[in-house]
């Protein structure tokens, strides 16, 4: 007696079939749409207030070590407190709408609640300092803030992609005084002196992970 | 007069009785899958359910608050939850042993065991796989520990023993399902042809794999199971010595020794085999399979078991002895305090148990006493447990620093986590003995007197073809 009908002969080369090309898909479809590169790379959330870094930056070429002061001294990139920006908004544009709630914050004392926009895992003590002093510029893991309406994360920010450039630094390195830049490109005497450099971020894990 | 045959004059004994026949095993043994289950097995399955539930919520419980949620802390950094790893892999020892080492050594007795010892091995290797996954801390990142390239650009250490054990404990597992699968298809094809109802013909059918019990099926089969048993052979040893690198390997004394791998290994048949008895006698009785499973069965297993435990005890004085011969100081130390220190009675509890007690199946008389190998069996289990949790806390509690000294208190997700296993165990095992044939049928069958083929003329009365034939007529 047959208890199975003939047609299920096929199955071996279908379950084949299935785990071939289920499997091929499983593993790009990770591969692609799990990558920090799709996950990470554009976050531009919404800001409680329509701070241009175009404008300010960009347009008016202020130095980004005006807001974020102490960049060069501290593991953190400082967020600006709202007695920052009052330096200039109790003259400049002191009555404009849109910045009603910089002058609310100003007025109660309750800090702006800026949303975080780069953000690594809360294991990875990345040091901002440590970074400028060997001359890895702004714009490096940034991108061009200096042309951004709204800031979004420019790069993946994964550990491959820090280990990248810790082992191999010199072509992300320029002077000292160029930090800053945005626009920054290096003369053919200053890439031979750059490339020469002998340095490299740490590869072991507590370099990064304590 | 095959090879197979007992050799009478050295007063060697068929291995079952001469009235048990080929359709007597086929419906001794079916018969517990195909009948409602006894009172026994719900009980036994419904503790079994019950601490199941125990494990959930443990495990649950840690995985949400953190490893601090057990005993374990500096200088304890590892416990109970090693302690049942290296336990429960252990128990997993014995199957593949009687099936693949026995299996090469034309070990006919095997045959009413094998099965048995193979499942417990699976189900022990679950039970086991279940610490090292929940002792990472964040389950999610387990595939930390697999070679998955990965945005972090971060790759297994492959001088880590740890690693190893990964790949040595999920390949003994492979390997083990494998072999127990392929070993179980043409039992599966009895059931199916047994079976009344459709559901039950189809269920069976689809494991069986279309087996038809031909020639051609048995040949193929037979060569798959040798290379099988070819491939688990060195598995035996490598596992348990894998995991005794866990030890072995790193510089505290107590583990860093030579002598570990063959040591663990010994100890691993030793309660892999405890195990098997226990299980064996508790179900030959329930089911009435004590014309299969015969006295004769028990003793050599117990053989195995005095054979074993003498080595584990054997290793347990070589350590002292290398503690004093060695002259290191803290090798010396770690060892006084073992036995003396504040310790001292769960080393006696293990020597006493693991040493002591199979010294009784130098007697005839008490290996061959269902309660004395009852009662033995499950103290060995208690001392094996014992074994590893004294290997790992005594050593670690007091290490070079004395003013990190501390003693390990275990939490009550600790109890929950190791006697939930148990559950885990239990439940598993109470399913396979309801579905699954608990004996190789055919096996066993292929051992009856008569079933081989015979080329001289002694005994040619009993002259049959193949066992192959046996299970078609059968069919």
């Amino acid at each position: 007696m047959q208890i199975f009908p003939r047609s299920l002969n096929y199955l071996p080369l279908i379950a084949a079939l299935g785990v071939a090309v289920g499997g091929a898909g499983v593993t790009g479809g990770i591969w692609y749409y799990f990558s920090p590169k799709n996950t990470q790379t554009g976050y531009a959330p919404e800001q409680p207030i329509h701070y241009s870094h175009k404008l300010h930056a960009g347009d008016l070429g202020i130095d980004c070590r005006y807001c974020h002061a102490n960049i060069e001294r501290s593991q953190e990139a400082m967020i600006p407190p709202t007695q920052a920006c009052m330096g200039c908004h109790a003259v400049v544009k002191k009555d404009s709408p849109k910045l009603a709630a910089l002058r609310d914050s100003w007025s109660s004392g309750k800090p702006v609640e800026w949303v975080r926009v780069h953000r690594v895992a809360d294991y990875v003590y990345f040091d901002h300092s440590v970074h400028l002093a060997a001359g890895v510029g702004c714009v490096t893991c940034h991108g061009r803030i200096d042309q951004m309406e709204v800031v979004r994360q420019d790069q993946p920010l994964n550990m491959a992609w820090c280990l990248e450039c810790h082992r191999n630094p010199n072509p992300n390195l320029r002077p000292k005084d160029q930090i800053t830049n945005m626009t920054w490109k290096p003369s053919a005497e200053e890439a031979t002196q750059l490339a020469s450099v002998k340095l490299h971020g740490p590869q072991y894990c507590s370099g990064c992970h304590r | 007069m095959s090879a197979d045959s007992p050799i009478v004059e050295i007063g060697e004994t068929p291995l079952v009785p001469a009235h048990v026949s080929a359709a007597f095993v086929s419906d001794s043994v079916s018969r517990v899958t195909e009948q409602a289950s006894p009172v026994g097995w719900w009980m036994v399955f419904g503790v079994a359910l019950l601490f199941l539930g125990v494990l959930g919520l443990s495990v649950g419980y840690l995985v949400w608050n953190g490893i601090g949620s057990w005993g374990n802390n500096s200088p304890t950094a590892w416990a109970w939850d090693i302690t049942n790893f290296v336990w429960w892999i252990g128990i997993g020892h014995a199957g593949t042993l009687i099936s693949a080492v026995l299996f090469l050594f034309r070990q006919k007795w095997r045959t009413s065991v094998n099965r048995f010892a193979e499942a417990m091995t699976i189900f022990a290797v679950i039970c086991a796989l279940l610490y090292p996954t929940i002792h990472v801390g964040r389950i999610w990142a387990l595939y930390w520990a697999l070679p998955i390239p990965n945005q972090m650009a971060m790759w297994p250490n492959f001088k880590s023993p740890l690693l190893w054990d990964v790949f040595a404990v999920s390949t003994y597992f492979t390997v083990s399902l494998l072999f127990w699968f392929v070993g179980l298809i043409p039992d599966f094809a009895t059931l199916r042809d047994r079976a009344k109802n459709v559901a039950r013909k189809k269920v069976y059918g689809a494991l069986a794999l279309g087996w038809r019990g031909s020639n051609r099926h048995w040949r193929h089969y037979e060569r798959a199971y040798l290379i099988l048993a070819a491939l688990s052979t060195p598995l035996v040893l490598s596992v348990h010595s894998v995991v005794s690198f866990d030890f072995a390997t790193s510089v505290m004394p107590g583990w860093h020794t030579t002598i570990f791998p063959p040591y663990f290994v010994a100890g691993a048949v030793f309660s892999g085999f405890a195990m098997v008895m226990t299980l064996m006698l508790i179900c030959r009785q329930v089911y009435g399979l004590k014309d299969i499973m015969t006295m004769k069965h028990l003793e050599l297993m117990n053989k195995i078991m005095l054979v074993t435990g003498s080595l584990v005890g054997y290793a347990y004085s070589m350590e002292f002895f290398m503690a004093w011969y060695s002259g290191n100081a803290y090798e010396r130390y770690v060892f006084i305090n073992r036995a003396t220190g504040p310790y001292w009675w769960a080393y006696w509890t293990m020597v006493t148990c693991n040493v002591i007690s199979p010294q009784l199946f130098w007697s005839k008389r008490l290996r061959t006493s269902i309660p004395v190998m009852f009662a033995v069996s499950i103290t060995i289990n208690i001392g094996m447990w014992f074994e590893r949790f004294v290997i790992i806390v005594t050593s670690l509690h007091r290490d070079y620093l004395p003013s990190s000294w501390g003693m390990f208190h275990p939490t009550l997700i600790d109890i929950g986590c190791y006697t939930g296993s148990l559950g885990l165990f239990f439940t598993l095992f109470s399913l396979f003995i309801r579905w699954i044939p608990m004996v190789a049928m055919f096996e066993v069958k292929a051992a009856l007197p008569g079933a081989q083929p015979s080329h001289h003329h002694a005994h040619t009365e009993h002259a049959e073809p193949a066992h192959g034939a046996l299970a078609v007529k059968e069919a």
